[in-house]
């Protein structure tokens, strides 16, 4: 057992879930199954190969080097019209009209 | 007029040569909607009123002899993880209930531009994870094949309309073969283009180094068209790469005589269901007879692209999905006292058992003494495997597979079993990890009349290449 309910717990807490006491039953076994799974990984020997970066790194400004190479991703220093505040505010859940409302931030 | 396999040539045709009108067309492919789509269950929402705008704007350019756009009238569908503005986007998610997107999706707004009609928005896994379309939150699809069947995943409902003739041709996005499996259990095209081809704007992220934008259509040809629409720069999406889009509907039908075409032992190994095999085995004859070399290679990594996407592509999603807070759109649990209880509770409401899964395996693998054993390792065996394509690409100008290990399975049949379900990607998961294109084509049936299709994988930006070898294996075929 690589996960306990105690490490689906402290995990979901991180990733801001809270799961009933029958789904961390479930989440732990299914996570051990898919992470003894993963274990495979470790027959192969990596500690020579860089990790993986970008696909279009390879194909980014051939000609030049470092950051150059992606000077295409960048666009113009330039004020261009946003998404209208209304727009943002269409999906609102609760709002005031000018901004997102919601419970107090600070507990106690 | 027979729609059922219509395809993007005669419907354009058909509007401008005045034998149709794009309104009538539009017309007729809502009609068989309401008449299949309840067996089918391939749409989440229409969008009426944009399509006939869309329509009518087509049929007063005919009516006035301006020139056509490529897609003039053509009715198409839209993966519901693309953004359309003011129409319902959920990514087949409940959080996202009654979100109305902001703005359009780049691929959405280009195929609109190049005159296509959009008919309404399709069904897929929750946030496009899944291989059956089982997880979506509203209700699953069948396979227009056998209603008893699952159309693949996550686009399913993209693939499933294009099969039953409610659309011309659809979107989808791939991240671990979401595309190609649908695609070949549903017997239709499904490319999926290297990673950067086209832009992700508007795309609801899944895991941002694996997502691919890419269409579904009856015809090589179709897809051909489709990608000549959908691909190139776009500057609102800094991952789009400046590579020029080349003439992709030149390359179908072109004699493929003195191409070589690798075949990987890995892909053929047991687990193979026999029927498939044979088809795909009769395609590579069919290469052969058309003048083809065949060169068995080796892709000896192949096992572990599986166990590496499931690290990478968890990982991703957990940092993507941390947007859904009930905070700026989508659902908020109501009566929480504090911000916290709210971010909890509106996440543990709104996301689906397979959602949360993912997110916890992700986080999991970030978490604090576990990056290095598991995200870090999985991005080095991401190297190792690129590499092997590279190797295999310096003997040969693409590479054939089945799409999948086996036929359309049955609904409820492997949603117990998490792992099972994630096994079905193993000949398509690969080629998103390396970020090279990928394209099934139909190449037989089953005794039982279930689709089969076969893969072709190209190098980076050679979606050329794929077209050309994908026609042959067509054209043979039919």
């Amino acid at each position: 057992m690589k996960v306990t309910e105690n490490d689906v717990t402290y995990v979901a807490d991180l990733a801001n879930l809270e799961l009933t006491d029958s789904e961390r039953q479930r989440m732990a076994k299914d996570l051990n199954s898919i992470l003894d799974y993963i274990d495979m990984l470790n027959e192969l020997d990596t500690s020579n190969v860089e990790p993986f970066a970008e696909v279009a790194s390879k194909f980014a400004g051939n000609q030049s080097s470092g950051s150059e190479r992606f000077a295409y991703a960048m666009r113009a220093d330039k004020v261009l019209p946003g998404l209208p505040h209304e727009a943002a505010m269409q999906n609102a859940p609760d709002t005031d009209g000018t901004y997102f409302k919601v419970p107090k931030v600070i507990e106690k | 007029m027979n729609i059922e396999r219509m395809t993007i040539e005669t419907a354009r045709e058909q509007v401008a040569r005045k034998q149709t009108t794009a309104t009538a067309l539009a017309e007729s492919f809502y009609k068989r909607i309401e008449a299949e789509d309840s067996r089918i269950g391939a749409y989440l929402a229409l969008s009426r009123e944009r399509a006939f705008a869309k329509a009518s704007e087509i049929d007063r350019l005919v009516a006035d002899g301006a020139p056509l756009p490529a897609l003039a009238g053509v009715p198409v569908g839209i993966k519901d993880v693309l953004m359309t503005k003011d129409i319902v986007t959920t990514a087949g998610s409940k959080i996202l209930k009654n979100f109305k997107a902001p703005y359009d999706c780049t691929a959405v707004a280009r195929l609109e531009r190049a005159g296509a009609v959009i008919l309404g928005k399709l069904n897929c896994d929750e946030f496009a994870m899944g291989s059956s379309n089982e997880n979506s939150g509203y209700h699953p699809v069948h396979n227009p094949h056998d209603l008893t069947r699952v159309p693949g995943g996550s686009s399913g409902g993209s693939a499933a309309s294009v099969a039953a003739g409610m659309a011309v041709a659809t979107l989808g996005s791939d991240t671990g073969g979401s595309i190609r499996q649908p695609a070949a259990f549903c017997g239709v095209v499904g490319l999926m283009p290297t990673y950067g081809r086209v832009s992700r704007y508007g795309l609801i992220a899944f895991a941002s180094s694996l997502d691919h934008i890419g269409p579904f259509t009856h015809t090589v040809k179709d897809a051909a068209i489709m990608l000549g629409v959908i691909a190139g720069r776009d500057p609102l999406d800094s991952t789009s790469a400046d590579v020029p889009v080349p003439d992709y509907v030149a390359e179908v039908g072109r004699p493929v005589k003195g191409m070589k075409i690798g075949v990987p032992d890995e892909y053929f190994a047991e687990g193979l269901d026999s029927e498939v095999r044979a088809a795909v085995e009769k395609s590579i004859d069919d290469l052969r007879a058309a003048g083809c070399e065949i060169v068995r290679i080796t892709l000896p990594s192949t096992k572990y692209a599986i166990p590496t996407y499931y690290i990478v592509a968890t990982a991703e999603a957990s940092s993507n999905l941390a947007r859904f807070d009930g905070v700026r759109y989508a659902y908020r649990a109501e009566g929480a006292a504090t911000l916290s209880e709210m971010y909890r509770r509106s996440r543990d409401e709104g996301f689906g058992a397979e959602v949360k899964r993912r997110i916890l395996l992700g986080t999991y693998a970030l978490s604090a003494g576990y990056y290095d054993a598991y995200y870090l390792k999985a991005q080095r065996v991401r190297t190792l495997l690129a590499r092997e394509f590279e190797t295999a690409f310096a003997q040969v100008d693409a590479i054939l597979t089945p799409t999948t290990p086996t036929p359309a399975f049955k609904l409820g049949e492997k949603t117990n079993n998490p792992l099972e379900m994630y096994l079905n990607d193993i000949f398509t998961v690969t080629a998103d990890l390396v970020g090279i294109p990928g394209i099934s084509v139909p190449c037989g049936k089953t005794r039982a009349g279930l689709p089969i299709g076969v893969q072709l994988l190209g190098k980076h930006f050679d979606e050329g290449t794929l077209f050309r070898v994908a026609s042959a294996v067509e054209h043979a075929a039919s």
